[in-house]
């Protein structure tokens, strides 16, 4: 995008380019840390020998 | 794999570790489509180069209230079938809902301020999407004040059954009363009503937009599951330490 193209209203066109960015950026990044924070607690449950009523192991997930 | 298969958590976490990374790289490509059409956009004879702030405005406005329906089907699922997957899939949905819902509310306002002379008034269509975002809120809110899933999965349902009639409300908003902002202009008896230079843009960026929602859908269902998991074996090993 050419600010320079923009016009007079080139700062609220660019910061709701921005704030669209950052929102949805920080949705993902608060998505894929989340599933890090679940997968280290089955971890930990698998290691403490908690196993799931399948059998399965709690970390057996992909 | 059928459908019913699905209902399988297991199976669903299965198929979408195979599935997520082709949807997030074409979500990606279709991203990058999207806002390259929409930065080579010409500018509108009225609006200017503020027409660009439509080509995120209006995918984010869609998806605030598509995403309530996805809910709405999913509360169904939770009342009516008893869908293992249906609770899980609405509390993943709601707080993409929410951002989507503030994103619309927030471009609508700055595109408003150039075009309008106000970054806000309490017309029909604006005042119905303020009340859709707080139901998200207070939706996201009773999920976490609820601690048993099962009693917060029915509140929810019932919630989320009785927000979904603001949805028609938000959509006819414009046709019912009379409103600062404008009526339909894609989604409208007898076709859009918009320029192919303007209309292109804007539909891949709504079909990128979608695909958004639904690789990140994906990706927190996949959480919630695992977070559930999670409780379970917890009290589990509660259950094993008291005995």
């Amino acid at each position: 995008m050419n600010a320079m193209s923009l016009g007079p209203y080139a700062p609220f066109i660019v910061t709701s380019y921005l704030l669209v960015t950052a929102v949805l950026l920080s949705l993902i990044a608060w998505i894929a840390i989340d599933y890090r924070r679940q997968k280290q607690r089955l971890r930990e449950l698998d290691e403490s020998g908690i196993v799931r009523r399948s059998g399965g192991r709690a970390a057996e997930i992909r | 794999m059928t459908l019913i298969d699905l209902a399988n958590p297991t199976r669903f976490l299965t198929l979408t570790a195979r599935v997520l990374p082709w949807l997030a790289g074409l979500t990606g490509l279709l991203l990058l489509i999207g806002l390259y059409q929409s930065a080579m956009a010409p500018d509108d004879y009225q609006q200017g180069a503020t027409v660009k702030i439509m080509f995120i405005h209006v995918p984010n406005a869609w998806l605030s209230m598509f995403v309530w329906g996805v809910m709405t089907l999913a509360a169904l699922g939770t009342l009516v079938w008893r869908h293992p997957l249906a609770d899980v899939a609405a509390k993943a949905a709601a707080p993409i809902g929410a951002c989507f819902t503030f994103l619309a509310l927030v471009t609508g306002s700055l595109w408003g301020r150039p075009m309008w002379g106000t970054y806000w008034e309490w017309d029909a269509r604006l005042t119905s999407v303020l009340i859709l975002f707080l139901m998200y809120l207070g939706l996201i809110a009773l999920w976490r004040a609820v601690e048993d899933p099962s009693r917060a999965a029915r509140a929810a349902a019932v919630l989320t059954l009785v927000g979904a009639i603001n949805l028609p409300i938000i959509k006819f908003s414009v046709d019912w009363w009379n409103t600062l902002h404008q009526p339909a202009s894609v989604l409208r008896m007898g076709g859009p009503a918009l320029d192919r230079a303007f209309l292109i843009p804007l539909l891949v960026m709504a079909v990128a937009f979608s695909l958004l929602f639904l690789t990140l859908h994906l990706a927190a269902l996949r959480n919630e599951i695992l977070s559930r998991r999670v409780r379970a074996l917890q009290m589990m090993q509660a259950s094993r330490q008291a005995a």
